[in-house]
């Protein structure tokens, strides 16, 4: 009777551990599968996120190729742009990139040195630094504003390549600074405490000492900033790109014709153009603005090889 | 107080103090430059501010503030003009909107993914790629929306056209991942490692710990993250003057064709006379939309300075 009143027992503890590792498991089995679930959404978003630049990057490559020719690169348009080539329009791209980068390098990577070197922690600094965070964030046409009503207007540079580099500068600053001040911040402080223990004085040990060692992640900077610049369409529809100009541009007051805003013009405002000019415009707009994306990561890579 | 002449004597008895007072002119001069080109960010700003005002406040000796703001008719050529730009701005929202709520998810997701669950690899493959996207230029976007995407909503939809306020929301959409991706990202790193192993040390597993931990930890961070979304999103111009459709009633649904404050102004400006009530109107715009874009941004900057003072240790 014992035996089987112990067995009995034993039997229903056996079967209640059993039940609870099961439920255990179970448990731990839906929290896996539930886990798996939700990683799956997550790198499905990751997908999402991804896959449309690799879609409209190589599908841009695959319908612009076409239209890629010599002459396609090297003449000037003919017929309101629906035949010739688009070489004025690149062009005046690189005069636009190198006017951005002539007025915006200097201030940018001065008003770094100013904010890693000499300011003090204050309020000024604090606006300054609220200032730059906030100029990032201004609508691209609201700079087109700003260039119209100063530099257009104001300064009586009209619609031209001048008031439009500008325009682009002002709003290229913030990056160059921001990314300027990131570099400058990376130099060892004990690169400076040993040049000025050697007796230079401060401009000579950022001059010498501080700006060589920054210099990579400054070209960094400059380089994106000037292939945002080449992309932006809002500001220089305001300051004077044209969608046709006889000549190139002889003088800083002349207006030009310019990547971005010659897609814009092709793909909406004229009519009857082909397919094939309008996505060879935009693979050339691509393959400028993104070449000088890779150029910049090219150089951040290499620095921080060294280093 | 010395007077006078007796500071060079006593500079020229003790060298370190020669050396410091030597007058370097060169340098102050560098130095005063250096000084001006680091409020040149204030100058860009305040001019911005400026402009803006002293070309748009004007209007409304003509058009009353209410009347600009909820006026539903636009008809800056007709005789007498009218100003009214409800249109623009429910436009506005309703792209920012639509834009925001369909990139949240994703962004969200694609940054917890590359944050906490990716392997290395995948990590430094994906990141690349959304910079990639960043780096797009907007009329670029347009134009793929414009020739892709589309025809591709007006099958779906049945629609007239497809150059709609839909389009262009998914196109922009599409714009302002980078940005929430990568601060959304930059709030998930900054979680202290603690938090995660007392989560796991819990028995929690790496879901539950992205899930119950991470995200509520970094919520303000993410949520900032958005708003720098959303800022991207109503400043965002070619891509909607693009694809929106351009149409100056009050959009009723997201397939109507619109026009959005931004849009307005770039397709207005070449045909305003200087100094002339449509100038004036679509400068209003621009510091309409100026200020909301800066509120935006202040906000968000607000609370990313907050959420890093709370995990520096």
């Amino acid at each position: 009777m014992v035996d089987r009143w112990l067995i009995a027992f034993i039997v229903y503890v056996v079967v209640n551990i059993a039940v609870v590792i099961l439920a255990i498991i179970k448990a731990k089995m839906t929290r896996k599968i539930s886990e798996r679930t939700a990683f799956g959404f997550l790198g499905l978003a990751t997908a999402l996120a991804a896959l449309p630049v690799l879609f409209i990057i190589i599908y841009t490559i695959v319908n612009g190729a076409g239209a890629i020719s010599w002459s396609f690169l090297t003449q000037a348009p003919s017929q309101a742009g629906k035949a010739g080539g688009i070489l004025p329009v690149i062009i005046g791209t690189f005069y636009l990139m190198l006017g951005t980068l002539v007025f915006a390098l200097p201030i940018g990577v001065m008003a770094g040195i100013y904010l890693t070197e000499y300011a003090r922690d204050n309020w000024l600094t604090r606006l300054i630094n609220m200032a730059i965070v906030n100029l990032a964030g201004v609508p691209s046409i609201v700079f087109g504003l700003f260039g119209l009503g100063v530099f257009v207007l104001t300064f009586h540079f009209g619609l031209s390549l001048l008031a439009a580099s500008l325009t682009l500068a002002c709003q290229a600053l913030a990056m160059v600074i921001t990314t300027s001040r990131e570099a400058i911040l990376a130099v060892p402080r004990e690169y400076r405490e040993g040049s000025l223990a050697i007796g230079a004085t401060k401009w000579q040990t950022v001059r010498h000492i501080v700006l060589p060692q920054a210099l990579p992640g400054i070209i960094t900077g400059a380089v994106l900033a000037i292939s945002r610049a080449a992309g932006e369409t809002a500001p220089i529809l305001v300051t004077g790109a044209a969608f046709l100009v006889p000549r190139l541009p002889s003088s800083p007051f002349d207006q030009f014709m310019a990547l971005p805003y010659h897609l814009y013009t092709v793909a909406s405002e004229v009519p009857g153009m082909s397919k094939t000019t309008m996505w060879g415009v935009a693979l050339v707009l691509l393959v400028v603005v993104l070449s000088f994306d890779v150029l910049a990561a090219i150089i951040r890579f290499r620095s921080r090889q060294r280093i | 107080m010395l007077k006078p002449g007796t500071s060079s004597v006593v500079a020229a008895s003790n060298t370190g103090d020669s050396l410091r007072r030597r007058p370097r002119l060169g340098e102050r001069f560098i130095e005063s430059w250096i000084f001006l080109a680091g409020l040149f960010a204030i100058i860009i700003l305040v001019g911005i501010i400026a402009v803006l005002i002293k070309e748009g406040l004007p209007i409304f000796t003509y058009s009353s503030p209410w009347q600009f703001l909820f006026g539903t008719k636009w008809y800056p050529t007709s005789e007498p003009p009218t100003f009214g730009i409800l249109p623009f701005f429910v436009g506005t929202l309703m792209i920012t909107l639509i834009a925001t709520v369909a990139a949240v998810p994703i962004g969200v997701g694609c940054a917890a993914y590359l944050a906490e669950v990716a392997p290395p690899r995948i990590r430094e493959t994906v990141k690349p790629i959304i910079e990639l996207l960043a780096g797009i230029p907007s009329v670029m976007m347009g134009f793929i929306g414009l020739m892709l995407l589309s025809p591709l909503v007006k099958s779906i939809f049945h629609l007239n056209t497809g150059l709609c306020g839909l389009t262009a929301a998914i196109m922009l959409s599409l714009m302002s991942l980078p940005i929430i991706v990568s601060v959304s990202e930059d709030a998930l790193h900054a979680v202290p490692k603690e938090f995660k192993e007392a989560s796991y040390a819990l028995g929690a597993t790496k879901w539950e710990t992205i899930r119950h931990v991470c995200i509520p930890a970094a919520l303000s961070g993410i949520g900032a993250a958005i708003m720098l979304g959303v800022g991207r999103a109503i400043g965002e111009t070619m891509t909607v003057l693009m694809v929106a459709g351009g149409a100056l009633a009050v959009p009723l649904s997201p397939t109507d064709p619109m026009t959005t404050m931004t849009a307005a102004i770039a397709s207005g400006i070449g045909n305003a006379a200087r100094g002339g009530l449509q100038y004036q109107a679509l400068f209003a715009i621009g510091l309409i939309l100026f200020v909301m874009t800066l509120a935006v941004n202040l906000i968000a900057e607000r609370v990313l300075e907050r959420q890093k003072r709370k995990f520096a240790r």
